[in-house]
């Protein structure tokens, strides 16, 4: 079959690609219905990256979070129709220590390879996750970014110690909203604190157990462990924030991504004996997770409602540039795109 | 029930000194009606795709479905008529006789030769005919048509912006599509350059759903040649 795929070939220019496909076997062929813009992907269409990672990554069609529905599986693993969440992560070996999402040797979706920007996207059937229950899909269309918060709270309960009084999140966008929205779920008993720049990005923080403005926080404040979700070059100012506010023997769970190197205190680390990790990729327990959390807490799916700030029907090309124009000028929330092209 | 009629009935007299009909003739690694084939059978909304060919195609046509999808109960191939709407008659014939039909029986016409079709082009087809009862694709006129009573000199420049270029599918709900063609003259039969043209003459209503321009027909031997480019992403 002739698919056809609509490629990022430079800043702000999309073009219809066509490739061959075979429907045998090894495949499982998904038409995406619900995609989300991911920061990353604003980054390739902005051209906001270096010219050399552009010059080697495109052409690629973009968007990495996604649903769609089995239109044919060869493998006999789902049945046409089925709701599936897309794994961007694609492992090319098999190994035991080091976490699919993390080995160098795996590819992603619309970085290392073509996003779902596309007719149809083929996919080894370990690559989806079957939504049984009912689950809106204008946010499970960004089930791969709470998959990403997910996976930091899990790796939390791997390294860190069994003290979870008081969970700090710094940043007030979106992966921040997510993150502490999570950590309710995680550990209801836990407070819950979210440090931000903007009051009304704070305001849709209404689970929290405490908002803060930065420059704002009482002195005596103290959280267990904590997470950044700021990225960037304000990364640093949140880092210094958190190594200050942190109990000693704390955990920081970085997630903001920065496409400059963040200077750390590593004198205050060393001294309070801190444990710093970071998150980014998710992996296949961390989507069959989120979709158990958004089947079985309907209050999670009604405050990730609150995110989607935009939703575009695509049907051309320039639908496309509408969607990542409007996203663009967002400060808060999700794009979402229902895929008609 | 919506079906899906493939339309491959031509022998291909246009394509040049060839010796298969241009919808055998490859693009990448598989035959054209293949891939054209493909497109019909991965959406599951068609209980039947008829596949109509030259009745010698008839059998090398279901080994070529055999190889490169598999053997299933989806894809039936039969033998297509003399001319475009003979072969559309055909099919309705077909599926009327085993699966019967009724006022929302859905007939999805397309040729064979155009493998660039999108999914949504498919979508909104079934989509007008269930909702208007009949639709084509088109794109907008991208030059300006001339028309030529006498074949010598020009007798009218309609308004571009008016005009579109025909392509497929076309689709139909099939008790209406009967009717209406059965109400024609053999006469008026004899002017019928495609199906839209049988509701037209009888003042129905033929919705239109936007094509895309790489949903080419591949006819002479520079489209196909265009077609590869097409894939490849050469430039032609």
């Amino acid at each position: 079959m002739i698919n056809t795929l609509y490629r990022l070939v430079s800043s702000k220019l999309l073009e219809i690609d066509y490739e061959e496909l075979d429907l045998d076997d090894q495949t499982v062929l998904v038409r995406p219905t619900y995609l989300s813009i991911c920061k990353a992907d604003q980054r390739y269409y902005q051209g906001a990256r270096e010219p050399e990672i552009l010059k080697e990554k495109l052409p690629m069609a973009l968007i990495h979070e996604g649903i769609g529905e089995v239109v044919f599986d060869g493998t006999g693993t789902f049945q046409p129709d089925d709701v599936v969440v897309m794994i961007p992560n694609t492992p090319t070996e098999k190994e035991e220590i080091i976490g699919e999402n993390y080995l160098s040797t795996s590819k992603f979706r619309s970085s290392g390879f073509d996003g779902y920007l596309q007719d149809y996207v083929t996919f080894t059937p370990d690559r989806l996750v079957k939504i049984e229950g009912e689950v809106n899909p204008l946010v499970a269309s960004f089930a791969e970014l709470i998959s990403v918060g997910v996976h930091s709270i899990q790796r939390l309960d791997q390294f860190s110690h069994q003290r979870r009084n008081v969970l700090g999140v710094w940043g007030d966008g979106t992966v921040g909203y997510i993150t502490a929205l999570l950590l309710k779920i995680f550990y209801p008993q836990a407070r819950v604190l979210v440090f931000g720049k903007n009051q009304d990005k704070m305001s849709y923080f209404t689970f929290a157990d405490g908002t803060y403005l930065v420059p704002e926080v009482p002195p005596d404040l103290r959280v267990d462990h904590a997470f950044e979700c700021v990225g960037g070059q304000k990364s640093q100012l949140a880092i210094e924030q958190i190594i200050e506010y942190i109990q000693p023997e704390g955990t920081i769970s970085l997630l903001g991504v920065s496409e400059y190197p963040v200077p750390i205190n590593t004198r205050m680390v060393l001294e309070k004996g801190l444990r710093i990790y970071g998150s980014s990729r998710s992996s296949r327990e961390d989507f069959e997770k989120t979709i158990e959390i958004l089947e079985k807490h309907p209050e999670v799916t009604d405050y990730l409602e609150n995110l989607i700030v935009a939703v575009f029907r695509i049907r051309t090309i320039n639908d496309i540039h509408q969607a990542f124009e409007k996203d663009y000028q967002l400060n808060f929330g999700k794009t979402v795109l229902i895929w008609d092209k | 029930m919506i079906f899906a009629a493939i339309l491959a009935g031509g022998t291909g007299t246009r394509m040049g000194n060839v010796e298969k009909p241009k919808q055998y003739m490859l693009l990448g690694d598989k035959p054209i009606i293949v891939h054209t084939i493909e497109k019909f059978f991965v959406n599951q909304k068609f209980e039947k795709i008829l596949v109509l060919c030259p009745k010698t195609w008839i059998k090398p046509t279901m080994d070529l479905v055999n190889t490169h999808i598999g053997e299933n109960d989806r894809i039936i191939v039969i033998e297509g008529g003399n001319l475009r709407n003979d072969t559309i008659m055909n099919a309705v014939r077909y599926v009327e006789d085993r699966y019967g039909v009724d006022e929302d029986s859905i007939l999805v016409t397309h040729d064979s030769v155009r493998p660039f079709l999108t999914h949504r082009i498919i979508e909104e087809n079934i989509e007008y005919a269930q909702k208007y009862g009949a639709c084509d694709t088109v794109i907008p006129a991208s030059d300006t048509i001339v028309e030529s009573v006498d074949g010598k000199s020009i007798s009218s420049i309609p308004k571009r912006e008016r005009m579109y270029q025909g392509q497929t599918p076309q689709s139909f709900r099939i008790m209406k599509l009967k009717e209406l063609y059965h109400s024609l003259s053999e006469e008026e039969k004899l002017i019928l350059t495609d199906a839209a043209k049988i509701f037209v003459i009888r003042g129905e209503e033929v919705r239109l759903v936007e094509g895309e321009v790489n949903n080419i027909k591949i006819t002479y031997p520079y489209d196909l040649k265009v077609a590869n480019g097409i894939l490849k992403g050469e430039e032609e």
